[in-house]
């Protein structure tokens, strides 16, 4: 009966080895995507352990931690002003998770990165309370207000700014907004029921979308600001002043339909400086309609359109399409027909112009923290691309500068300061039955360098169609956003 | 298997050792330490919990100290030869179920359930009694071939224990499964895991007798020993027994455990490959016979494919479906390789028989994938020696008995284990000596005891060879 047995022996072993095998594939090889599955409760326990870390703008906090009454969570997120800063923070609820900053830099601001083991390590030793790191952030607190204030005087809409020279963002509003405090917490009678109230399905105005990086607009008329980038890069123009060949009115290549210009403005064969002064659909269009859809797609691409940017939060990609003929070339180089894009693209537009061509990358999480302030990584700002020469950059800013002190954009000069700006219209809907969005994109120079460069988008509601001007609506909240940074580096 | 004692001999070293050392001193040095790691063990959760060495910690480390000295003493006494692992491994074993049942003990969640009782006493209670019953089986069963005489009686026995649960009034239906009776005063009993021994005892002793008959009187088909149809009697009846059990217990796990037995005693027996062919085939057809109609076992499959489709199902509310099996797993992955620490996981997250059939998950958190390997060796180490047991007992009976006891308590293991991981659908069974449940823990002390009686007959020195009578003729005849 020997052989037997040692054979059942052998069968007992191999049902102890694949027991031995299965474990090891559960708690080594798949462990770490078991230990950080979204619905596991433990990643949610461990975010409210410890005092969460802060999100710093300006050296002050705008995120905090208080004690939960709640069973499985030591503590809770409050916010300071939380709608201003809800597009920048984003939320971290005990109910309903987290996004944005508060997610992707969940490690920091817990404590559990590998990047703040030495300091776990040292706490645990000496019996302290784990504490999460800080994110330090390139925002400003006047231009966010400014922005943020601006918007909820007109109604939805979004505003970036962002430093040229380095791609710092300076501001990141979006209205309407919501309260990430509202339900940080996990109670079903509080909590839960603001969750639901801000879904989309509950709130026709989604206040819970990032308008700043997430939505796409037509950007209308600002897009000729890329448009001529465009033309002055690809060769097509020399410079700023000299007469264009642009028929008025111009049938779009391939068609018999004409391309209007808004009012009685003087497009024919005008310069690229009074195109733009004007904002000449049809010098502009016949620019696309001539580059091509390939020309003009690269040049896009160059200032950022097509790809989604991390900054570190996710944003929308914007959009040029790559199979058009050449009319609808034409429609989409005047930010119609297909162009959509972030309020973030068309800031980095203005940012690029600013700086020269280059294009910096956007970023806003200056700096990461130990909770005792010791920095533990720092970005550096890092050149995206170069959309423009320097020489055709400042052909361009001579033409955005035209446009705000003789052209549609004048509500947005700034004493003593020179500033480039252009207006848009973008019409939407059916046959532009909707109410068009109001766009304006500027910076501003202070001693030969650029301080600010921003993007406003206003979609209002209760404006009479005809007063919806970028000019009108969006020019004055660009303006407050771009003094509010002056004025804090003096 | 190659010998792991000092033995020169190979496969034989545990057979008739004259004069071999009996290792009882062996035997208590390691009882020390199954009973210190313990008490560290309890000590740590005390710490990580509360912040300080919990009170309880003397009673707990004289109970279980004093269990392992009463064990030891018996095994001293009335099994001076049995195998001196088994006892010190199964006190490991006990020793650390009761840390991992106290620590959930202290979780605030559970104790947040209505059906929350304070368990590891309880569990001491019972581990004392098993011990009481490990001891009475070394001191009253001398010669474990007595159980030989009581094969039919075993056999009535257990399938009176196997009805049990069946019967109205008696039986408790708990989440699905129904193992379980109700004894008013004395709370649920499973007594399954008593079947399980008594099982053993008559397959040991119904195929000593017959294999011979099932060997031999076969056919050639296709390189196989085909039965004989009247042979196929007993296995079909077995085999209906597992499948009945299957339909009106739906319990997997039972069903399994018993037919897996069966073959593994019948493939011992017969020493024909033939009949675990028929064993597979049969319970594979079987299984998926039953399943394709009971939605209790349908629901345990989908759990098992999909946990998290399980998990969200359950959080939705739909009736029937439970989150525990993708819980354990989190369990698990969150352990990671080294654990958080004794009291310092989430386990108790499962909810829901957290200490009982899910309390290999708490040890996957806290002790990480190195205790969990470290418990499964020490589970494939007792079967080891249980099967070292059969190889060295001279006798049939003793053989049968032995493989058969050490085989269906590693295929538990492998059942609960296997359906905790998620390695098998998940059937409510208990890890022996580790989980919470009464029965459990003293049937398994029942069976080290068998096990413990079988290898000190097998280890014994040989009796003095008796004056051979021929010898003395011889001398007569001389002059």
């Amino acid at each position: 009966m020997n052989k037997p047995l040692r054979r059942i022996a052998i069968f007992c072993g191999l049902l102890v080895l694949a027991l031995l095998v299965r474990d090891n594939w559960i708690q080594y090889v798949r462990a770490d995507e078991l230990r950080t599955d979204k619905d596991n409760r433990r990643v949610v326990i461990e975010r409210y352990a410890s005092p969460r870390g802060n999100i710093i703008v300006d050296g002050k906090a705008i995120t905090g931690s208080k004690e939960s009454s709640s069973s499985d969570f030591k503590y809770k997120r409050t916010y300071v002003n939380g709608p201003m800063w809800a597009p920048v923070t984003g939320y971290a609820s005990q109910a309903f998770g987290a996004n944005q900053l508060e997610s992707i830099e969940d490690g920091i601001l817990t404590g559990n990165d590998d990047r703040l083991f030495f300091r776990k390590t040292l706490d645990m030793v000496t019996g302290k309370e784990q504490q999460g790191g800080n994110v330090v952030t390139t925002l400003n607190a006047a231009a966010q207000k400014a922005a943020y204030n601006g918007l909820k005087a007109r109604g939805k809409g979004a505003v970036v700014a962002l430093e040229p020279s380095t791609g710092k963002i300076l501001a990141l509003a979006s209205f309407p907004s919501y309260d990430p405090g509202s339900f940080a917490g996990n109670s079903t009678s509080v909590d839960s029921k603001a969750w639901t109230k801000l879904q989309k399905k509950n709130n026709p105005n989604d206040p819970m979308l990032n308008r700043a990086l997430r939505e796409v607009y037509p950007p209308g008329s600002t897009f000729k600001v890329l448009t001529a980038a465009a033309a002055l890069e690809q060769g097509l123009y020399k410079d700023a002043d000299s007469r264009t060949d642009s028929p008025d009115p111009w049938v779009m290549t391939g068609t018999n339909t004409e391309l209007p210009n808004e009012g009685n403005i003087p497009c024919k064969n005008a310069t690229l400086r009074v195109a733009l002064q004007y904002s000449c659909n049809t010098v502009f269009g016949k620019v696309g309609a001539d580059l091509g859809n390939a020309k003009m797609l690269e040049t896009a691409k160059k200032f950022g359109f097509t790809k989604e940017q991390f900054v570190p939060i996710r944003t929308s990609a914007s959009v040029f399409s790559d199979d058009m003929n050449a009319s609808q070339t034409a429609l989409s180089s005047i930010g119609q027909f297909n162009t959509a894009t972030t309020p973030l693209q068309m800031a980095m537009v203005a940012s690029a112009v600013a700086n020269n061509g280059t294009l910096m990358k956007p970023y806003m999480v200056d700096e990461l923290q130990t909770s005792n302030l010791d920095a533990i990584e720092k970005t550096d700002p890092e050149e995206m691309s170069r959309p423009l020469q320097a020489g055709n950059a400042q052909i361009l800013q001579s033409m955005m500068e035209t446009v705000v002190k003789d052209g549609t954009g004048k509500s947005a000069q700034i004493p003593g300061v020179t500033v480039g700006g252009k207006t848009g219209t973008a019409q939407r809907g059916v046959d532009n039955s909707g109410r068009p969005y109001a766009w304006f994109i500027s910076y501003a120079k202070v001693d030969n360098s650029s301080p600010v460069a921003v993007a406003v988008v206003v979609e209002d509601e209760k404006a009479v169609r005809g007063d919806i001007s970028g000019g009108g609506l969006a020019a004055p909240i660009a303006k407050s956003v771009m003094e509010a940074v002056i004025n804090s580096k003096k | 298997m190659s010998s792991t004692t000092n033995s020169p001999t190979h496969h034989t070293s545990t057979i008739g050792a004259i004069g071999a050392p009996s290792r009882r001193n062996t035997e208590l040095a390691l009882l020390v330490f199954a009973v210190v790691i313990p008490v560290f063990a309890y000590a740590n959760v005390g710490l990580a919990i509360n912040g300080e060495v919990p009170a309880g910690l003397l009673g707990y480390g004289v109970g279980l100290g004093l269990l392992a000295g009463i064990g030891h003493l018996a095994v001293r006494k009335f099994a001076p030869y049995a195998d001196p692992l088994m006892l010190p491994l199964a006190t490991l074993l006990n020793g650390l179920g009761l840390v991992a049942i106290w620590r959930l003990d202290q979780s605030k969640r559970l104790q947040q359930s209505s059906q929350y009782v304070e368990a590891a006493p309880r569990q001491l209670l019972y581990s004392a009694l098993g011990v009481a019953l490990l001891v009475a089986v070394l001191i009253f069963l001398k010669d474990h071939r007595v159980l030989q005489r009581y094969t039919y009686i075993s056999m009535a026995a257990a399938l009176v224990l196997l009805v049990l649960p069946l019967v109205p009034g008696l039986g408790a239906d708990v989440f699905g499964a129904k193992i379980w009776i109700k004894i008013p005063g004395l709370g649920t009993v499973q007594p399954g895991e008593f079947a399980k021994i008594a099982l053993a005892v008559f397959f040991a002793g119904y195929l000593m007798v017959k294999r011979d008959a099932l060997a031999l009187a076969s056919r050639r088909f296709l390189g196989l020993y085909l039965p004989r149809g009247r042979d196929l009697g007993p296995i079909l009846v077995v085999w209906a027994i597992s499948i009945l059990i299957l339909i009106f217990e739906t319990d997997l796990g039972t069903s399994l455990l018993f037919f897996g037995m069966f073959i593994i005693m019948l493939y011992v027996a017969t020493e024909r490959t033939s009949w675990i062919v028929f064993g597979l085939l049969m319970s594979a057809t079987g299984a998926v016979g039953v399943a394709s109609f009971q939605p209790h076992i349908q629901t345990r499959v989908q759990a098992w494919l999909d946990p998290m489709r399980e998990y969200q199902l359950s959080r939705q509310g739909v009736f029937g479906h439970t989150e525990q099996v993708m819980q354990a797993l989190w369990a698990f992955g969150s352990g990671g390789t080294l654990g958080t620490g004794l009291g310092q996981g989430n386990s108790d997250l499962i909810g829901f028989a957290a200490n009982s059939d899910f309390i290999l998950a708490t040890f996957g958190e806290e002790l990480g994938l190195a205790g969990v390997m470290a418990i499964l060796l020490v589970y494939g180490l007792i079967v080891e020696r249980g099967v070292r047991t059969a190889l060295a007992a001279r006798d049939p009976f003793g053989k049968l008995l032995a493989i058969g006891l050490s085989g269906s308590f590693a295929l538990q293991v492998f059942v609960v284990a296997g359906g905790v991981m998620g390695l098998i659908p998940l059937t409510g069974m208990t890890l022996p000596f580790v989980a919470y449940g009464g029965s459990s823990v003293i049937a398994n002390w029942a069976l080290i005891g068998i096990l413990l009686r079988i290898s000190d007959t097998a280890r014994r020195p040989a009796p003095a060879p008796a004056p051979n009578p021929d010898a003395e003729m011889t001398q007569v005849v001389r002059p």
